[in-house]
């Protein structure tokens, strides 16, 4: 049998044979998420499990980026006596693109690597296969539950940590500017438009779907060996965090477009 | 498909990793209720041999038939119905270890009989149970058992949809000789209460001689000598011999 040879350099086809298989992956997702049967109580279970684990460290993170966050902007706007701008500041910045961000990098550090791994240890372990003898369609059972899973929580993560984000930053501001909530609320959403509202609900349904899928991805194609599925987890949260990174300046271009139009 | 008709044919199985040719060309007919030893060195591609029979590798050329039909030309809801039919015993048993045992064995269930009252989930679950003699572990997690308590799990979980096919990959494999010969009992057990016919994949000359009608010896990619156990070992061919010396000289694992 004579031997391949590359097209450009190993690194490169090894490169381009890898997204033409996460590829496929994700056109098979689209291709069978639909159709039955549909497992929903393991997309349930999956969803709980999404929620449970990044509850906790949301709460902190999105509370802490509240309060630092409101902190750090007021100097800026004392010293051209802006203070007042305080709270619409803050909550365009959670709104647009702080929330969904800490909640999509969370996400991806808790569920991305937890993904990775259990699918990865299934993967070398034969459970996938004996999923599949037993004319159980993995795909559907594994990826397309798990994929759902996140897809339809990190949007409501994302709401969550906006809140809590909203309620640090309030109470820093309650505490050095002594504003009502009534007030708080009143001048933070004045600037805020429908636009900015679900382009960042359906941003966070994308970051979700990354997510998923390239944990699912990882795992499934897990090699050999128990470094075989260290390797899927940590491919998952750095792979996934990177496509995250990209997304997010690529939709940020498509929404200032429909600003303008 | 009359009575004595083969239940597994494979014929002309090739198939090659990149530049390492695994099976290059095999030749196997299992017949009803008939117990069929596959054996080979430890990478000699016995897994791949199987794997490929239930269709989760492809075949690079050759035909396998169960039950008269082509696997590899299948629609995968035809496949999922051939498969039903075939319990296949993992080499690492591949028991789900987010369940325990009582939910390993109602998962394949479920999924294939909808519409099942829990009392007849309840009921196979703990005939399957009854079959391997492990009763008692039906709470325990997958992580609280031995490999021999493992590998009845992972047996009882194929038998739970009254296989008619079982498909063995090295079931003594890194078990102490007592519960190997449990093991092969436990083989020969199945045959006899759910007529199964199997293939036996294994490098144990002894779960070859006590489990195998007949015996075949995978070598350099194809079955080198198939017929009982005593007449492939009579054979003077060096690398029979050396397979046998290989055996009990060394018993490595794979
Ligand atoms: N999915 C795979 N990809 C590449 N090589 C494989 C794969 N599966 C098996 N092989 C190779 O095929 C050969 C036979 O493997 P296997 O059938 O597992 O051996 P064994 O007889 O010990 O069960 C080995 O050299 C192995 O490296
Ligand atoms: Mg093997």
């Amino acid at each position: 049998m004579p031997r391949s040879r590359s097209l450009l350099s190993p690194g490169v086809d090894r490169f381009l044979a890898a997204v033409g298989d996460g590829s496929e992956f994700v056109v098979r997702f689209f291709g069978s998420f639909w159709r039955p049967p549909w497992h929903v109580r393991e997309v349930i279970r999956q969803c709980f499990e999404v929620g449970v684990r990044s509850l906790p460290l949301i709460s902190l993170t999105g509370f802490i980026t509240g309060i630092v966050f409101t902190k750090q902007s007021r100097p800026s706007l004392a010293a051209f006596g802006a203070t007042s701008w305080l709270p619409s500041l803050i909550t365009l910045a959670l709104v647009r693109s702080l929330a969904p961000l800490v909640t999509a990098l969370v996400c991806t550090g808790r569920v991305g690597s937890s993904i990775g791994a259990e699918l990865g240890s299934m993967k070398v372990t034969e459970q996938i296969e004996a999923m599949e003898v037993s004319a159980i369609n993995p795909f559907k059972y594994l990826v397309v539950t798990r994929t759902l899973a996140t897809t339809l929580m990190v949007p409501v993560l994302t709401i969550y940590c906006c809140f809590v984000g909203l309620t640090g930053s309030f109470l820093n501001v309650a505490g050095n500017e002594a504003q009502s909530l009534q007030a708080f609320v009143k001048s933070g959403f004045a600037q805020i438009s429908f636009l900015d509202l679900w382009s960042s609900v359906a941003k966070s349904f994308i970051f979700g779907f990354t997510i998923g899928i390239i944990a699912c991805y990882q795992g499934f194609h897990a090699s050999k060996g128990t470094e075989g599925v260290g390797r899927a987890a940590n491919a998952s949260v750095v792979l996934a965090m990177f496509a995250v990174f990209i997304e997010e300046v690529l939709i940020v271009q498509v929404i200032h477009w429909l600003r303008s139009v | 498909m009359s009575d004595r008709e083969p239940v597994i044919r494979v014929r002309g199985l090739a198939r090659s990793f990149g530049e390492n040719r695994v099976l290059a060309g095999v030749d196997l007919e299992v017949g009803p209720a008939e117990n069929v030893v596959v054996l080979g060195r430890s990478g000699s591609g016995k897994s791949v041999l199987i794997k490929i029979i239930v269709g989760l590798l492809a075949p690079d050329a050759g035909v396998v038939e169960v039950f008269g039909q082509d696997v590899h030309r299948l629609r995968p809801r035809e496949l999922d119905a051939i498969r039903v039919r075939i319990g296949f015993s993992f080499q690492s048993s591949a028991l789900y270890d987010s369940m325990n045992v009582r939910e390993n064995l109602e998962f394949p269930l479920r999924m294939n009989r909808r519409g099942l009252t829990e009392g007849a989930v309840r009921d196979a679950v703990n005939e399957a149970l009854d079959a391997v003699g492990l009763a008692g572990a039906i709470d325990q997690m997958p992580s609280e058992l031995s490999g021999g308590q493992r590998k009845r799990v992972g047996i009882a979980r194929t038998l739970i949809l009254n296989p008619e096919i079982m498909l063995y990959d090295e079931p003594t494999a890194g078990l102490d000789p007592n519960t190997c010969g449990e093991i092969n009992e436990l083989i020969l057990r199945v045959r006899e209460k759910y007529h199964t016919s199997s293939i036996i994949i294994t490098h144990d000359l002894t779960c070859a001689k006590v489990t195998g009608d007949r015996v075949a010896i995978l070598l350099d990619g194809v079955l080198f000598r198939i017929g009982t156990f005593e007449s492939v070992f009579a054979d003077p061919d060096p690398r029979i011999r050396s397979f046998y010396d290989y055996n009990f000289v060394t018993k490595a694992t794979s």
